[in-house]
């Protein structure tokens, strides 16, 4: 009965089906949050208000004809998608919101899991890499060397950002450091800084404008993933829509006291919470253009990792002093 | 690790088949060069087929955004080569189109940098407010694109008072959302830092490398046909040449949107001075042996056309500048050096029209510089050839 209970965790709930769904609804109100700042309809024609356009978007990739490029590591090149997919699908697990076991606040929770979500949301970046690399194609491979060189910049200040507030927590246990904040609501004011390092740090993990540099279609077409058609392209573009579901489900708890009270409310917390981040997301995509891959390493270091450190040091001295 | 970059003949960034190659090391562009040819239409030579009256619909046809400066720019001869005038109001009507299309094409442009920059908020704001002129321009002459107002001796339709008053308001409508424009070339961060510095065009280099247009105008080189040899019709308005001179494709930005309000100002005057009378003369049919150079400013920089007549129906011999062909030069110049991230800006702050500049058929050896016409049946044993002697590669080594 307990494997049963495991398998219907990983496959249904909160596993591949509920994030597919929901990753796809997190992508349609990132696009039509897009669409009505630039003045347009986004997705209207699929489903209502074009609720299941991302679905029709990916079943129709699904039956494209999938090429693979003779040149390329067939293997490496194949198998890149559905690590990747595995990669973010397991990060998802870890975020504190699946109450369907009262006594666990998640489905894998355990003391330091918030480095191993950093790890697990890392790893997505090095794949993007691996998959220019693979499809030997000067696009491709000009879009991974960018993905690698944008990584340098944002990685540092984004993983001080997101554990200056464990540290004022006192834990490297999501679930608590969820609980911490919404036992002291008013300790959450002073991350502000950390919050917003971690919003643009994120954008740029995501590869979204002003960070969409590794496929900017006007310069390198497709970028890393020039070669990809089909069924791969399909899992990667999923693979990105869960990954923005996780990176916001992060930050929502670790900057916003995190999603509590049983399974109905934890999960309204969870969808309210994910949208207000990804809607600061769409804004940021919005109101800006594509900057160049050299700016983005002067800018993280110059202004991303100097803010990250003093939030660092505002956590430190509250600690010393305040509590 | 040197590689080659090929940007076209199909590429996202590009509308239009063209070909650079692009020698680059990591981000940076040692060398760059470019190959042309992909959209020969033939336009030149079926142009002394036809009739002088067909020809104008011929000549509109050899761009889609600027159409009517080449047809105002072929009318503009042949009319010198007939010996007639037209009536003022038709001059005034046709210069009122000419400056329509000039805002609809930089408002285009300005998308477009948009969209190359990766700012595509801006490219959608202005392609919607870009709506607005093109109707005007439909109401005025039946057509959004090519407009077809143009004819020997003067234009084709008259506007009346109602149609003025629309005008009016349209232009109202455009300024506001220009100056909003200015505003956001000027101050978003992203947009301005993706912009300047980029590009870099010297002065004496645009001069040297015969830059047209508002390339050679953000340069700081005042260069306009409307001022420098200009129809009797621009004498008659009050308008400035907008320069810049930071020589970067944020100069290209700006000299454009400058260009947006100085056209709204001649449109205005046009209309408030718009003479009473006729709209056309009746054209002969013929015009006496005879050739003439005319010169026109268009949205892109100067347009040339260089007719020979025979005494007959048709043109002995059309021959067309257009103002993307100048720049070609000082492009590639300015594409090396920099940033592959440049590469769509530089290319687009010309505002490439290729389809205009393709009138060559000569092929021209990169190597030795030595220029030859092959037939069709060499070529394809040159192919044939080239694809038995290539050498399978992967073009990229695993570093490690």
């Amino acid at each position: 009965m307990a494997a049963l209970k495991t398998i219907l965790y990983l496959v249904v709930f909160p596993g591949l089906l509920f994030l597919f769904l929901y990753s796809t609804f997190i992508e349609w109100f990132d696009r039509k949050v897009y669409a009505r700042l630039q003045n347009r309809m986004g997705p209207t024609h699929t489903g209502r208000s074009g609720l299941l356009q991302p679905i029709a978007d990916f079943v129709k990739l699904m039956a494209k004809e999938d090429i693979v490029p003779d040149q390329a590591d067939k293997t490496l090149f194949s198998s890149l998608p559905i690590i990747g997919l595995a990669v973010v699908i397991t990060a998802g697990l870890f975020l504190p919101v699946w109450h369907i076991d009262p006594a666990a606040a998640s489905m894998i929770s355990f003391p330091g899991d918030v480095i191993i979500l950093l790890y697990l949301l890392s790893l997505p970046t090095l794949i993007f890499f691996l998959a220019g690399w693979a499809s030997t194609n000067a696009f491709s491979i000009i879009g991974g060397t960018r993905v690698l060189t944008m990584l340098f910049g944002y990685e540092v200040p984004l993983f001080l950002a997101v554990l200056s507030p464990a540290l004022l927590a006192g834990s490297w246990r999501l679930a608590e450091i969820a609980a911490f904040y919404r036992a002291h609501p008013l300790l959450m004011l002073p991350n502000i800084l950390g919050f917003g390092v971690a919003l643009i740090a994120v954008q740029a993990k995501l590869e979204r404008t002003p960070f969409d540099i590794p496929h900017a279609e006007t310069e390198i077409v497709g970028g890393t993933f020039t070669e990809y058609s089909g069924k791969k392209l399909a899992f990667f573009r999923l693979m990105t829509d869960i990954e923005l579901v996780v990176s916001a489900g992060l930050i929502a708890t670790v900057f916003l006291g995190g999603f509590s009270g049983g399974i109905v409310l934890a999960f309204v917390q969870f969808v309210l919470k994910t949208l207000f981040v990804v809607f600061l997301l769409s804004v940021l995509r919005a109101v800006t253009g594509r900057i160049r891959v050299d700016q983005v390493v002067t800018f993280a270091w110059k202004w991303l990792a100097p803010l990250a450190v003093l939030q660092l040091l505002i956590v430190i001295l509250i600690k010393g002093f305040l509590l | 690790m040197k590689f080659n970059i090929p940007i076209g003949p199909q590429h996202p960034a590009l509308k239009e088949p063209i070909s650079i190659r692009l020698t680059v090391e990591g981000e940076v562009i040692r060398d760059a060069d470019l190959r042309l040819g992909y959209n020969h239409r033939g336009l030149e030579k079926l142009a002394e087929e036809k009739s002088w009256i067909q020809n104008i619909y011929l000549t509109e046809r050899i761009c889609g955004i600027c159409s009517h400066s080449h047809s105002t720019c072929f009318v503009q001869g042949v009319e010198k080569l007939m010996e007639i005038e037209p009536p003022r109001r038709g001059v005034y009507l046709r210069y009122l189109v000419s400056e329509l299309e000039r805002v609809h094409s930089h408002l285009l442009w300005l998308g477009v940098a948009g969209h190359e920059a990766g700012f595509d908020t801006f490219f959608m704001y202005t392609w919607r407010d870009r709506e607005v002129v093109m109707d005007l321009l439909e109401m005025i002459s039946g057509n959004r694109v090519h407009y077809a107002i143009n004819t020997l001796g003067g234009v084709r339709r008259d506007i009346d008072a109602a149609l003025r008053k629309k005008i009016l308001d349209g232009l109202a409508v455009l300024k506001a959302r220009s100056e909003y424009y200015f505003k956001i070339g000027a101050a978003e961060p992203t947009f301005v830092g993706r912009l300047a510095g980029v590009g870099r065009l010297t002065k004496q280099r645009a001069m040297d490398l015969c830059a047209v247009g508002p390339q050679a105008r953000a340069s700081g080189v005042a260069r306009d046909v409307r001022k420098d040899d200009p129809h009797d019709f621009y004498n008659e308005v009050d308008f400035d040449v907008a320069t810049a001179d930071t020589c970067d494709v944020l100069g290209r930005t700006v000299v454009r949107i400058k260009e947006l309000f100085e056209s709204y100002k001649i449109c205005e005057q046009i209309l408030a001075k718009l003479p009473a009378g006729p709209v056309a003369v009746k054209a002969p049919r013929r015009a006496k042996p005879n050739e003439v150079v005319s010169r026109y400013e268009a949205p892109r920089g100067e347009n040339i056309h260089y007719i020979i007549a025979n005494g007959s129906e048709k043109p002995e011999r059309l021959k067309v500048r257009a103002p993307t062909l100048g720049n070609y030069a000082s492009t590639i110049e300015i594409l090396r050096h920099g940033f592959i991230a440049d590469v769509p800006l530089i290319f687009a702050a010309i505002d490439p029209c290729i389809c205009c500049a393709e009138r060559t058929v000569d092929l021209i050896d990169a190597r030795s510089g030595e220029e030859r016409t092959l037939r069709f049946a060499d070529l394809r044993r040159m192919a044939n050839e080239r694809a038995r002697t290539l050498p399978l590669q992967r073009n990229v080594a695993w570093p490690l």
